[in-house]
């Protein structure tokens, strides 16, 4: 109760779970995906589930870039350490994931030169700074961070930097709905679209969801109010029978885009013809890669990388999670040989990801809107 | 890496109109305009930086919106380590990348 004065418009909140409750028909149920990771967040944070009937359930999805970047690319991206001359530049986010061999922290402790930055820009710094050292920067990420890699890739080379590369991992948001859509084993009623990587993109690339695959769309903001108005603007568009794309968080994103940023990654980017995901496989058209223009920067084209794939725990079963086809306490290891101080999949490293979400808001809740809405 | 942080233009740089000093809750710091190219930014703007580069001009209700969703999420503190972490200034910093991991 007390932390419901910070929300935004808190009387509103009440009222948006009470029009959720008028505009959900008994007789169906509702199955609505959040693609975002930051959205999933939000979710268990605020215990917004508490405040939906039974019939409106949220599926999580697999906008936490950190979770579905499979095992082998953290292995490929770590195999450069093993070069003295290497420095291997990474967000703090990407520290604790594993790898076979252990995380990039673990690397580190063994005497690697691993370095965390908080912006593409400071890795291309670093390299200026060791001119004798080749820096490479672990990029990952969906559309929101893209863009900054494709801009510091575009200074590497006005600059002539040589001792600079990327080892790029960006992946695209739109072809992981569209594969998630074409699972025989899911059926989704409506999409709570991603926030930040739609400020990027903007709204027109999700038509096709409505159009072709009949499903509406509201892109989201983050705050309970936020994440409540989208499900109320679904259920209407489900109640009258419509399917189009709308923009709840308009203070934040444009209709179009952000167009200096798209055009930053089409001069450096293309698309790979497909790239392996965790827990959803190989999707085609899913990921970036460098253009050959740029192949000086790119530490896949410049280096020998082994390409390795590896099989997650066979007990994990993240895949089936990360799809939403099971909650995260139906999988065999979630929260017994799977934690976030021990994690064994992915979706437990991140705060975004589904699993350590799970973990840390069903044992302690530090804000519960549920009960305060209900007062 | 997927914080969206609010902070208001200070300056831009003299020598480089791409980079400007923001300020985010009292702590400033040099972040990258390359990605506003389509948008005028001036002194007193307020933009919404992801991993170190302005991504969007926001009005000055929307960044306090936004400094409050952070807060609500838990993620103020990770917001302000990141911001501190930007190191675009003190050119020969020997420390960038040494930090703590949170």
């Amino acid at each position: 109760m007390k932390y419901v004065d910070e929300f935004r418009a808190p009387e509103l909140i009440g009222r948006a779970g009470e029009e959720i409750r008028k505009l959900a028909d008994p007789r169906r149920h509702y199955r609505i995906m959040e693609v975002c990771g930051g959205h999933t967040h939000a979710i268990y944070r605020f215990g917004l589930k508490d405040l939906l009937p039974e019939n409106v359930e949220l599926i999580h999805g697999p906008g936490c870039p950190v979770c579905v970047l499979p095992m082998g690319r953290i292995d490929d991206g770590l195999s450069l350490t093993a070069k003295p001359e290497f420095i291997f530049a990474a967000f703090g986010d990407m520290m604790r994931v594993p790898g076979t061999h252990g995380s990039p922290l673990e690397y580190k402790a063994r005497g690697m030169d691993v370095r965390i930055v908080y912006s593409p820009a400071d890795a291309l710094k670093l390299a200026r700074m060791n001119p004798d050292k080749h820096v490479v920067f672990f990029a990952i990420g969906f559309e929101t961070t893209a863009p900054s890699t494709a801009l510091t890739i575009i200074r590497a080379k006005s600059e002539g930097l040589p001792n600079f590369s990327i080892f790029c991992n960006h992946v695209t948001i739109i072809p992981a709905i569209r594969a998630i859509l074409d699972s025989p084993d899911m059926r989704l009623d409506g999409f709570v679209g991603p926030g930040h990587v739609s400020t990027v993109i903007g709204c027109r690339p999700y038509e096709w969801i409505a159009q072709d695959a009949g499903k509406p769309v509201v892109v989201s903001g983050f705050e309970p109010l936020d994440i409540l108005q989208s499900i109320v603007m679904l259920l209407r568009q489900l109640r009258n029978g419509e399917a189009k794309v709308e923009n709840q968080y308009k203070r934040v994103v444009p209709w179009e885009g952000n167009r200096a940023a798209l055009r930053a990654m089409a001069e450096v980017f293309e698309l790979r013809p497909y790239f392996e995901w965790r827990g959803l496989g190989f999707i085609s058209q899913s990921a970036l890669k460098i253009r050959s223009v740029y192949g000086e920067w790119d530490s896949e084209q410049r280096f020998t990388v082994p390409g390795v794939r590896v099989t997650d725990p066979k007990a994990a079963q993240c895949g089936e999670v990360l799809k939403g086809v099971l909650k995260p306490s139906q999988c065999k290891l979630f929260g017994r040989e799977c934690t976030p101080e021990q994690p064994i999949g992915a979706l437990m490293v991140s705060s975004e990801g589904s699993c350590a979400a799970h973990y840390n808001y069903s044992q302690h809740r530090p804000i519960t809107i549920a009960s305060a809405a209900a007062v | 890496m997927c914080l969206a942080i609010p902070g208001k233009i200070v300056e831009i740089d003299a020598h480089n109109a791409q980079l400007a000093v923001v300020d985010v809750v009292g702590v400033r710091r040099k972040v990258d305009l390359g990605l506003l190219q389509e948008e005028s930014v001036h002194p007193g703007d307020w933009v919404l930086i992801h991993v170190g580069f302005a991504m969007s001009k926001i009005s000055e209700t929307d960044a306090a919106d936004q400094m409050r969703t952070l807060m609500i999420l838990g993620e103020s503190e990770a917001a302000m380590q990141e911001v501190q972490g930007y190191g675009l200034e003190n050119e020969n910093d020997d420390s960038l990348g040494r930090g703590p991991v949170s």
